[in-house]
């Protein structure tokens, strides 16, 4: 039997609550890593790590480590650097564990990768030698021109996707050597051409359980599945109350169940819809979508989650958790039939990640 | 030359082994925050960014006047590092 945790990323520092076996009665950490500004934490099941992956205004960017849970941390940034004639990194946004190394996302756009537990980095340049960043450039969305998500291949080292905003979606076959774009069909709606090769505003890229060639992403301007690893997207928007949203995350056994939480269209707000929080639920690889509301406010919650802030468990049935921009932390132990809130009054919560522990 | 440098409580409390006073050898801000980082492995990384230069919401100053990594600092200086009120 496992303890549930979950790893929590805010503006504020990092944040571990424990769920026990039953998912309930959590308690929260104090703020961790030295209260830094932390996107994203992920768990390494192979080693027992946590790697939390943020930067300081003052300090610069930073990976820390715990081994211990979180109780005790250490950091480094040796060779997160584009080098003294490169652009300054603030900050990193996605930290993956992947096949016994660790692959760094950071701003300005760009992939890092530690082969020695997070002491020392080396730039994967060959993505940011990708034609693209030259013609037609790189541009960045709101957040930034920032490299937040890394999907890697289940099995396959030599595989592995990465989303960049608000530049689409590239993938390796070759463990980095060359990258090729992978945003076909994938609207760019603020574009006079809304189809280009690269271009497209991606805000999350997720992997369906048990099939490496379905993926999801939920993108500035739609939500979208692929059946061929990313080399051609569906729309699937239909039947949600906007297309725009941050957050997607997919069921950890069912190959055709994923969650998103639209939000408002980004000129009103990129908040709930009407101030009703609602998750959204597909059981068919998006060919409809079921709202998901019991438990959430449903009057004057106009509150925004971001790209990182939602999760699922493994539990069965599984377990599903997001954070808000406004700290509030809400958890379903049934697939999202029903919800509570796992904790309230954090600072504004940027990633979320669930784990079991022995 | 030895100098002492003072370093802010946040970037003590991020590095165990550092503490707030401690004196090295040097002829310059670069020097010395190389020396300091001969002590503690990484301290380099949270004060100097690409460049390089000192990070943009660090301030660094010697006997109390605004430097640089270039700026020399003489026998018995005191250099202080301080977050800047701009950082956050």
């Amino acid at each position: 039997m496992t303890r549930t945790l979950l790893l929590v990323g805010t503006r504020k520092g990092a944040f571990v609550l424990d769920g026990g076996r039953d998912r309930r009665g959590w308690s929260v950490s104090e703020p961790l890593c030295e209260g830094w500004p932390i996107h994203d934490l992920q768990w390494d099941s192979s080693t027992g790590s946590i790697y939390a992956g943020g930067g300081s205004s003052w300090y610069g960017p930073a990976v820390f480590r715990s081994d211990d849970l979180g109780k005790s941390w250490t950091h480094s940034s040796e060779g997160l650097t584009y080098g003294d004639d490169g652009p300054k990194i603030p900050t990193v946004w996605n930290v993956t564990p992947a096949h016994g190394s660790i692959f760094a996302g950071v701003e300005p756009a760009g992939l890092f990768r530690s082969d020695d537990g997070g002491k020392t980095w080396t730039h994967v340049s060959a993505l940011r030698d990708h034609p693209s960043r030259e013609n037609p450039g790189w541009t960045p969305g709101a957040g930034g021109l920032i490299l937040h998500t890394i999907v890697p291949h289940p099995t396959d080292t030599d595989k592995m996707w990465i989303a960049i905003s608000a530049v689409g979606t590239f993938a390796t076959e070759d463990g980095g050597t060359s990258w090729v774009a992978r945003n076909r069909g994938v609207s760019a709606c603020f574009q006079p051409d809304p189809y280009p090769e690269t271009g497209q505003c991606v805000h999350k890229l997720v992997m369906a359980a048990g099939d490496p060639d379905s993926l999801y992403q939920q993108n500035h301007c739609g939500v979208y599945r692929s059946r061929d690893g990313g080399s051609s997207w569906e729309d699937i928007s239909a039947g949600l109350p906007s297309e725009f949203g941050f957050a997607m995350a997919a069921h950890p056994r069912d190959t055709e169940a994923a969650w998103v939480i639209p939000l408002s269209h980004p000129e009103e707000g990129r908040v709930a819809p009407d101030g009703a929080l609602a998750v959204w639920r597909t059981r068919n690889r998006g060919d409809a979508w079921e709202r998901q509301d019991r438990g959430l406010p449903q009057e004057h919650a106009y509150v925004g989650v971001l790209r990182e802030a939602m999760s699922t468990d493994r539990g069965d049935p599984a377990g599903v958790y997001f954070g808000t921009s406004t700290g509030q932390l809400y958890g379903s132990t049934d697939e999202g039939a029903s919800w509570q809130m796992v904790a309230d009054h954090l600072p504004p919560i940027w990633g979320v990640q669930a784990i079991e522990v022995d | 030359m030895a100098v002492t440098v003072i370093l802010p409580r946040s970037l003590v409390s991020l590095l165990p082994g550092t503490s707030r006073s401690t004196e090295v050898v040097a002829t310059t801000v670069a020097e010395a925050i190389d020396r300091l980082d001969e002590q503690t492995p990484g301290i380099r990384n949270r004060l100097v960014d690409s460049g390089p230069t000192i990070r943009q919401h660090i301030n660094v100053f010697v006997d109390g006047e605004l430097a640089k990594l270039d700026t020399p600092v003489r026998p018995n200086a005191t250099i202080h590092v301080i977050p800047a009120v701009s950082g956050g």
